[in-house]
């Protein structure tokens, strides 16, 4: 088939945007593997700024995996049954309340950190240790959880497949575990992928509540932007993007939650009916 | 099958439900439910059909006054998981994450019912509803036909006390609807079990009831046999929501009702100015010097296997009758109607 001009004037813009936002990412991982940036790749490749990094900031990454796991693990207990109850209940009550629990997407993170530090700043045990980045991580990753699951619940009849079960003889931890869990399993991995996904790479309120002990990733890049060769903070990059770009990848392919198997019953046609 | 259950008999006594709105669904409702029997919750959507069953099933707990009883058990305080009792939804309510023998079992896995004990009473509901093939599918490649014998299945699996059945057959297409029917009546016969059937559609509940409870705004408004109900409809709504009706009026005198078009013999007693009523089926159309009623053609439909004729003078309104006959009736023709002298009915 012949392409017509508009194509191939659409493929050469798109290439173009491409290329526009691929580039700096491979020129900033050509730098973190070159001997000396100024010199170019004629200088030769090396992994030694890469092991830089880790002697440097190896803190930094096992502490951003520590907090994105315990953060996901509070957003699961608290976020799944939250999301739970917010679809059963029909009320205004229901409804505010879940206005309330998204809210933190609107407000920016350093109104939140600010918000922490100016109530709790002062718990100065907590404030110095870790747990205090991640109550930051949970209330600004915990509406994503909660969006989440609610999306999965609202596409499928829950409500009468608990009274299904209910009539079958499950008691309410029985429902909640053989058929309510199970059904939002799609949610429940979309919700996972985003908030550890957000929470590895989140800078801006952890910035803001670090102290120079509890230095996640993104503040340890901040750093490093700031104070190292630009090969250190270039392979840094490179270590940030190997870490979260398996989440990306994985976020596109799982994060759409998807229906429920209870689409409309197959056609008569299409198989032997009854 | 050996139901090793004992069908019970269910009692609602005085039995009301004031939504948290402050919608009265159901006025203070006493019934009887023998045990075996087939009881069939007949109205309009928003009549209380549905509220009834849930308060039956344990879905919803009648206001404070009113009582449930499963035989000598007084269930008003159990929840639903605690009644035994099988439920059949209208959106059938399959867990889509279990395959059918998944679905089947799950009453009897959360009872902890040994395996091979389990797989046995599997094996057999599914030879039962005929759907040993499906064990292995999961519910999303099911046809809606399929979906609710498994539907069924699951609710007798755990051999509940009451079988309790949400309008099982609305989701479905005509002809299925047919066969699952007779399937339906066949099982409850051969279960013995006890069973309420909540349904707006009159033909499922002359099938399908030992008796009917036809409702209407929160109330009761007839409770009776099919034959009851169709033939001698205690009021107006009954009349009108049960097949099709005609009616006349007329002044009742010597054993003769004068209507406005002609004459009928009457046995009730004399009165000024009375309503009488009667089916479609119980006119014949005769010649008419033979005819005790005239009337003119208004529309007639071919129905295949009868005609469906609409006459205007004889009634208020326009008069239906049905007729074999191979006849074809002309717009504006006069027609003559005798009726079955016993057809008659009046509402009090």
């Amino acid at each position: 088939m012949r392409r017509s001009g508009i194509f191939y004037l659409n493929l050469g813009f798109t290439l173009l945007v491409c290329a526009f936002l691929i580039v700096p990412v491979f020129l900033s991982i050509k730098a973190g593997v070159t001997e000396n940036f100024f010199q170019g790749v004629k200088s030769g490749l090396t992994l030694r700024w890469v092991g830089e990094v880790w002697e440097l900031y190896a803190d930094t990454i096992y502490l951003s995996l520590l907090i994105s796991i315990t953060c996901l693990i509070a957003d699961l207990l608290i976020g799944v049954p939250a999301a739970y109850v917010l679809a059963k209940k029909s009320g205004r009550t229901a409804r505010i309340i879940e206005e309330t629990l998204v809210l933190p997407i609107a407000i920016p993170g350093l109104a939140i950190a600010l918000a922490l530090i100016i109530t709790y700043g002062g718990f100065r045990d907590f404030r110095t240790s870790w747990l205090f980045i991640l109550v930051g991580h949970v209330l600004y990753t915990l509406p994503f959880m909660v969006r989440s699951v609610l999306a999965v619940l609202s596409s499928f009849d829950f409500k009468t497949l608990e009274e299904g079960a209910a009539s079958l003889g499950a008691s309410f931890w029985q429902r909640f575990f053989t058929v309510i869990l199970p059904n939002c399993r799609s949610g429940i991995l979309a919700g996972s992928l985003m908030v550890v996904t957000l929470s590895v790479g989140e800078f801006n309120l952890t910035w803001m509540l670090h102290t120079p002990l509890t230095k996640t990733l993104p503040v340890g890049l901040a750093d490093s932007y700031a104070s190292m060769r630009l090969e250190v903070a270039s392979a840094y990059t490179l270590v940030f993007m190997v870490m979260i770009l398996p989440l990306l990848i994985a976020l596109q392919l799982y994060g759409q939650p998807r229906e429920v198997g209870h689409g409309k019953p197959a056609t008569p046609g299409s198989r032997a009916s009854s | 099958m050996n139901q090793s259950t004992q069908s019970i008999d269910i009692r609602l006594i005085e039995c009301a439900k004031t939504f948290s709105d402050g919608t009265r669904a159901l006025e203070p409702l006493t019934l009887q439910i023998e045990a075996g029997e087939t009881v069939v919750l007949l109205g309009p959507s928003g009549c209380g059909k549905t509220t009834t069953l849930r308060i039956i099933a344990g879905l919803e707990s009648p206001d404070p006054g009113g009582q449930v009883l499963f035989g000598q058990d007084d269930v008003t305080n159990q929840p639903i998981e605690r009644r035994n009792v099988g439920m059949v939804f209208q959106s059938y309510a399959l867990f889509p994450n279990m395959s059918v023998e998944q679905n089947i079992a799950y009453g009897l896995t959360v009872r902890k019912m040994a395996n091979d004990e389990k797989a046995r009473r599997v094996a057999e509901m599914l030879d039962m509803m005929q759907i040993t093939e499906l064990a292995g599918r999961r519910i999303d490649q099911l046809s809606g036909g399929q979906r609710q014998r498994v539907a069924l299945a699951r609710a007798i699996a755990v051999r509940p006390r009451v079988l309790l059945l949400d309008e099982p057959l609305t989701a479905l297409d005509a002809l299925l609807r047919e066969r699952l029917r007779v399937e339906i009546d066949q099982l409850l016969r051969e279960l013995g079990i006890t069973a309420v059937y909540v349904t707006h559609d009159q033909n499922e509940a002359m099938a399908l009831g030992d008796r009917i409870v036809v409702m209407d705004k929160g109330m009761v408004a007839q409770t009776g046999t099919p034959q009851d109900i169709y033939y001698k409809p205690s009021n107006a709504f009954v009349a009108d929501f049960i097949g099709t009706i005609n009616r006349l009026r007329g002044t009742a005198n010597k054993g003769m009702l004068q209507t406005a078009g002609g004459k009928l013999p009457w046995s009730g007693p004399d009165a000024g100015d009375i309503e009488v009523l009667f089916r479609p089926e119980d006119a014949t159309i005769v010649a008419l010097d033979a005819a005790e009623l005239r009337g003119h053609v208004v529309a007639s439909y071919f129905l295949g296997d009868r005609t469906k004729v609409l006459l205007d003078g004889i009634g208020e309104q326009t008069v239906v009758v049905e007729t074999a006959d191979r006849r074809q009736f002309a717009k504006g023709a006069e027609i003559g109607l005798i009726i079955k002298p016993d057809a008659l009915m009046t509402l009090e």
